[in-house]
Order: C-alpha cells, then sequence, then structure tokens
C-alpha cells in the first residue's frame, strides 16, 4: 500500500487516556481563540479564511476519516457534497433549479440524507475495491457527478443554482458572517468529537481492523466489504454536512465548484494537514484558505510562472513537495519535532502522544490495545 | 449468477433498441456508430499509454491527460509559430502535410522526454508506494495545467489537417470526415498492432511481460529493471503525446481536456482491466459506443433522455465492477 500508513492514528486525550495539563492549557487556547476570533479577526478575514477552512475542514475530514480509520483515499467526496448540496439548492427557493421552496431546515435534512444515500451506493459499489483502484473509481463518481449536474439543465446546468435560501438562522452571510461561521465550528466540532467516538466504538475498531488486514478479518466473521460500505457511508454523512455549508457559503452552488479541480482541492487539503490525523483536516484547511487569500495579493510576477493568478501553481507545489518531503503532512512533521524532542529528554516522557511512533509500529497506543482485547 | 443474466437482459435490449433505432434511420446509424468508432480509437491511444506503465511499473500517472494536453498545445504553438498555420480562413496559412507532421513528431518526442524526466526525477526513488506515486504525479498535473493556462491561455485553439487531405470519406453511405476516420482510426490500429508485436514477438516486450508479472525475479535474471521501467514510461508518455495531437486537431485543444482524457483513460481501464492491451481495445469502443449511442438513441417517444448520457458511463463502469471487480482482462497485483 501506501506510504507512511500508521497502525493506528493514535490521538492523545479527550475520549481515552488521561488529558494532561499542557493539552488542557492547549485545548482552552483553542476553544478560547476560535470562540472569540469574530472580536478578534476583521468580518473579512473571519468569513475568508476562517469559515472558508472550517468547512473545507470537514470536507478534508471526511476523506482523512476513510484514509486514516479505513485506508480508503477516496476522490468521491466532492461528488458527494455536491449531491447534498445540490439537492438542498433545488429543494428550497433560488434562482435556477427546482425552485421547489422547501423550508430551508427540511431541505437541509434531506439535502444530507440524500448525499449519504448517494455515498451508501458508492460505497456499496467500490467496498470491494482496494488502494489504487479505490482511488480511480471514486475520482470517477466525482467526475461524472460534475458532468451530470452540468448537462441536466432542469436540475443545475452549467450556471449553476444562485440566491440559495439559507435557513433564518444563518441569515446572509456576505452582511453577518457570524452565524455562519458559529455554525461552521459547532459542526466541525460535532463532526470531530463523532470521528473520535466512532473510532473508538466496535465499528471504528473494525474498520481499523479491516485497514491493517481485511484477510483476516474476514476470517474473523467480518463481513468485509460491508463495513467499508458504511464507512464509506458515514464519511458521505460528514462531507454532506461540508456541502450544505458550502451552499449557505456561497449562497449558491455551480458545476465550476465541484470539478476535478475542487476534488484535487480536498485532496490537496488532507495531504498537507495529514493524511493520518484527523486535526490534520482543518490545519490543512486553514494553510489552503490562507495561502487562497493572500497569494493572490503579494505573490510577486516571475515572467508567466508566478503571479497573483498562479494560485494554483502554488498549491501545486506546496502539494508536491509535502507528498515528497513529508507523507503524513504538516502534522506529520510536529509529530517527527514531537518524537525527536521526546528522544532527547529520555524515555521516562515518552507516553502519551505517539503517533509518529506508532508510524514505526512499536508504541501500543489506546486503540491498539483495546482492539487486541 | 443472477446479476450476470440481468446484465445480459438488460445488453439484449439495449442491442434490440440499437437495432431498430438503426433500421428507422440508417444514415444517424452509421454516423452515430462512426463517432463511437473514431472516440473509441483516440480513447485507445491514450489509454494504451497509460494500462502500459500501469502493467510494468503498477504507477498510475494521473499526469497522463496533462501530458495528453500538453502536446496539443506544443504543437499549436510550433504550427502557428514555424509554419505560420492559424485558423483563421482570411489571414492564415493553410496547413501542409509537413507543417502538420513535424510539429506532431516534435510534440511527441518531447512529451515522451517529459515522462521519462518526470519518472526518474519524481517516481523512480519511491518504487512500490503506489498512492504516494499517484498523489505525486496528481500534484504534477495540478501544476502543469494552471502553467498551460498561463502560457496558452484559456481558449478553445485547434490544430490544422494537412489541407491537401480530403474533408470528408464515403463510407456506408454517408459522407464522414476524413481525418476522424481514415487518420485518427488509422494510427490507432497501427499503434495497437506494433505494440501488440512489440509485447509478444521482441525481446523487449518478452522482458516487459515479465515484469509485469514478477519484477524482482526479472531483476534477478540480470536485466536492467530501471532502463526498462524508463523504456516502458517513454513508450507511454508519448502514446499520451501523439493521442493529445491526433485530439487536439480531431476535437481541439484546451483547458479541461486533461482531466476529461485522464477519466476517459480510467474508465478504459476499468472496463478493460489495468495493464491488459486487449482490455484497453474493447474498453475504448465499450466507452466510445455507448457515448455516442447514448447522445443520441436515449430518445423514447417524447421523453428526451440524453442529457442524462454521462449516467450511462456511470452504470457501465458499476456494471461491470459488479461482475468483474478487476475489469474484463485485469490481474491481482
Amino acid at each position: 500500500m501506501s506510504a507512511a500508513r500508521p497502525s493506528t492514528p493514535g490521538i492523545p486525550g479527550l475520549l481515552g487516556n488521561r488529558i494532561r495539563i499542557p493539552q488542557l492549557v492547549a485545548l482552552g487556547a483553542l476553544v478560547l481563540f476560535l470562540a472569540g476570533a469574530p472580536s478578534v479577526v476583521d468580518s473579512f478575514t473571519l468569513s475568508q479564511i476562517l469559515t472558508k477552512a472550517l468547512w473545507l475542514g470537514i470536507a478534508a475530514a471526511s476523506l482523512i476519516f476513510l484514509s486514516s480509520y479505513g485506508g480508503m483515499i477516496s476522490l468521491g467526496q466532492t461528488g458527494i457534497y455536491a449531491v447534498a448540496g445540490f439537492t438542498m439548492a433545488n429543494l428550497v427557493h433560488a434562482a435556477g433549479g427546482k425552485n421547489l421552496g422547501w423550508d430551508p431546515v427540511a431541505a437541509t435534512a434531506a439535502g444530507i440524507a440524500v448525499g449519504t444515500a448517494f455515498g451508501l451506493l458508492c460505497g456499496a459499489i467500490a467496498s470491494r475495491s482496494y488502494g489504487i483502484y479505490f482511488l480511480m473509481i471514486t475520482l470517477a463518481i466525482s467526475v461524472i457527478v460534475f458532468y451530470f449536474f452540468a448537462q441536466v439543465t432542469t436540475l443545475s446546468g452549467y450556471g449553476g443554482i444562485r440566491s440559495v435560501t439559507p435557513p433564518g438562522l444563518i441569515g446572509n452571510s456576505v452582511s453577518d458572517p457570524l452565524p455562519l461561521y458559529y455554525t461552521a465550528l459547532l459542526a466541525s466540532a460535532a463532526v470531530y468529537l463523532g470521528i473520535r467516538y466512532l473510532a473508538r466504538a466496535p465499528f471504528g475498531l473494525a474498520l481499523q481492523g479491516i485497514r491493517d488486514d481485511p484477510a483476516r478479518m474476514q476470517a474473523l466473521g467480518f463481513n468485509v466489504a460491508l463495513h467499508r460500505a458504511l464507512a464509506f457511508g458515514v464519511g458521505a454523512f460528514v462531507a454532506s454536512i461540508a456541502g450544505i455549508l458550502s451552499v449557505w457559503y456561497t449562497a449558491q452552488i455551480s458545476p465550476g465548484g465541484i470539478n476535478v479541480a475542487q476534488t484535487i482541492n480536498i485532496l490537496v487539503i488532507a495531504v498537507i494537514g495529514g493524511l493520518y490525523r484527523l486535526e490534520g483536516a482543518w490545519i490543512g484547511a486553514l494553510v489552503f484558505a490562507t495561502i487562497d487569500n493572500y497569494s493572490r495579493v503579494w505573490m510577486p510576477n516571475v515572467g508567466v510562472w508566478l503571479g497573483p493568478e498562479r494560485f494554483e501553481t502554488v498549491i501545486g507545489l506546496i502539494f508536491l513537495v509535502i507528498v515528497l518531503a513529508s507523507p503524513g503532512g504538516l502534522v506529520g512533521i510536529w509529530d517527527n519535532v514531537w518524537a525527536m524532542r521526546k528522544r532527547q529528554l529520555g524515555p521516562l516522557v515518552a507516553s502519551g502522544t505517539s503517533s509518529a511512533k506508532a508510524v514505526n509500529g512499536d508504541v501500543d497506543t489506546p486503540a491498539t490495545v483495546e482492539s487486541r482485547r | 449468477m443472477v446479476p450476470r443474466i440481468m446484465l445480459g437482459l438488460v445488453g439484449a435490449a439495449v442491442v434490440v433498441w440499437i437495432a431498430y433505432q438503426g433500421t428507422q434511420d440508417s444514415r444517424l446509424f452509421w454516423i452515430v456508430t462512426l463517432n463511437g468508432i473514431t472516440l473509441a480509437a483516440l480513447f485507445f491511444v491514450v489509454a494504451a499509454g497509460f494500462t502500459l506503465i500501469f502493467g510494468l511499473m503498477r504507477v498510475v500517472n494521473m499526469a497522463h491527460g496533462s501530458l495528453f494536453l500538453l502536446a496539443g498545445y506544443i504543437a499549436f504553438t510550433l504550427q502557428g509559430n514555424w509554419y505560420g498555420v492559424s485558423s483563421n480562413l482570411l489571414s492564415g496559412t493553410p496547413a501542409t502535410i509537413t507543417s502538420w507532421i513535424v510539429p506532431l513528431v516534435i510534440a511527441t518526442v518531447v512529451i515522451g522526454i517529459a515522462g521519462v524526466l518526470m519518472q526518474q526525477v519524481f517516481l523512480r526513488w519511491n518504487q512500490g508506494q503506489d498512492l504516494r506515486q499517484a498523489l505525486i504525479t496528481i500534484a504534477i498535473s495540478v501544476i502543469l495545467a494552471d502553467q498551460m493556462v498561463a502560457h496558452f491561455g484559456g481558449i478553445a485553439e485547434s490544430i490544422q489537417q494537412p489541407a491537401v487531405w480530403p474533408d470528408s470519406v464515403s463510407l456506408f453511405g454517408v459522407r464522414y470526415g476524413f481525418f476522424r476516420l481514415v487518420v485518427v482510426v488509422g494510427a490507432a490500429v497501427v499503434i495497437g498492432a506494433l505494440l501488440f508485436l512489440v509485447i509478444k514477438r521482441t525481446r523487449f516486450g518478452m522482458i516487459i511481460r515479465a515484469g509485469v508479472d514478477d519484477r524482482a525475479m526479472v531483476s534477478t535474471l540480470g536485466v536492467n529493471i530501471q532502463l526498462v521501467f524508463a523504456g516502458a514510461f517513454f513508450i507511454g508518455a508519448l502514446l499520451a503525446g501523439l493521442a493529445g495531437v491526433l485530439g487536439g486537431t480531431m476535437i481541439a485543444v484546451q483547458p479541461g481536456n486533461d482531466s476529461a482524457f485522464l477519466l476517459d483513460s480510467l474508465i478504459v481501464v476499468i472496463i478493460g482491466g489495468m495493464g491488459s492491451l486487449g482490455g484497453a481495445a474493447i474498453g475504448s469502443l465499450a466507452l466510445g459506443l455507448v457515448s455516442s449511442y447514448a447522445d443520441v438513441y436515449l430518445r423514447f417517444g417524447a421523453t428526451d433522455l440524453t442529457n442524462y448520457a454521462i449516467l450511462l458511463t456511470f452504470i457501465l463502469v458499476v456494471a461491470m465492477l459488479a461482475v468483474r471487480p478487476l475489469g474484463l482482462f485485469g490481474r491481482p497485483a
């Protein structure tokens, strides 16, 4: 299989082992910063960077969930979130599409349900494929969803659906970005904690077993294909949330926003953050949104090769460097630095955060211990 | 067993429906069929390179579509800059055979060399890590796509075919584009035959076939497997480049074609099985015919479903995976 695949993505704290003081402080600072961000940064930064990073992070989290716990690198997440977003946008009042005038909350629920159902269908198709085959089949899913919405004019067409009505709670996210920011923040927290919880539940443990050795899990009586299809459904549920948020964020959805470039962007975010650690999703998304915004301002012109309009080249180069240098992404670099420091401090301190060592498979994280019981 | 029988029934119904439509309007039928076959020929040239690289090295070259598009742009630029050929009927000179062939050869060879460079610099040292290699080639395709927009702009261009060639030929009572029917299909047949002969009859082909089965054993036997890999990558990229010039003459050179033809190659090899040349031929034919029939014949009385034609491609892939997860001629890695 692929590069560094840790035996478990052992993320410490929160649900499993004891939380230590520095972690508690860091967690508190993070919560305080995120909750208080609107009063610190201006509304442009809040909307263009933080809110964007939150919803992109959820989309990337659905990919990282599949890759870190299921060993499946999926390029289908964009297609799935597009299905959820387009379903919702067609059901509510909007310019273009079916314009059915449903209540936005009901339409949101329907969008997530349809996205999840579509994900389960795709999961059932792809669940017998592994590795690179899985990557290709899911890419095909995304591209076909793109062509579908581009060609079917009654549901979208190339222009897409504009002026999508958000729920009253969200309101107009341009004039008042606060409600959407907090919604995205709460959704991110729920997704993070939900996935962490699921990873420790019997289903998650079985999934990790399947990731490590499908044949053995089959022999133990687990239905491998079913578990992988269901996991894909869970990933689709998370991706659907991101799809709904993305529509609220821009008040529109069009095939141009769900094309191959966007499919790759979600993958790039996940890889920059770290394919094997859930936190990486939001870290990668933050880096992505920041570069997206500022490279269009300060990037100097180097012939036609580089310039303010060459954002894709910049992000592609960063992506290339990360893949070549650190398959674990930014979180992987952090883990390596952390592990090196601990080695210098001596073995006594070397418990707790362990993912970097788990890459070498020499540390029992709570998850592996549990799964052996 | 049940899915196979159902698929067989559905397939039979489709054939009957198309045959019925064919008797209604045989002219349209032949045009649609020729559209499908000429598309399939182009798909085959692209996918053959893709599947060759995968079959031997287990590298999924996600930059294959970018190489395809880059070749088109190189040939288009050369045709314009060296020979002053342009699509503008008033000011441009029409293309001659030389001013079509020379850009074709140069673009194809340049792309072949670019492929080898890519393999040597980025892929050689992480042999066997197939997902990481796929990610690397994705990164390269992102950069290439953006750079091509920067250098060649976002407008659809097209490479001019030699003016001495006829515009169309007659076949089955219909007049059909000469370039599509004779040049593209001819190129696909020649390439298919050449690849088949090289792989089945030559020493190089023998080494490739052995390498597909057991890389370690081949290199233990004293074959310089790295040289073979570089050669295979050269040929694979070369085919992408050739297809890029053919496609650029037949359809257009435009941004977005890179991912479109990457997807087509993916679907072709998912249907035919990764690494199999015969599979690529059958897969291209299936994809080409299905997409061109669906564009026209997905109309039942007043219900026009041709907008949903793309879904048929999806159904084709799904049906194939349901029956044979590794494609028609695929073998487990």
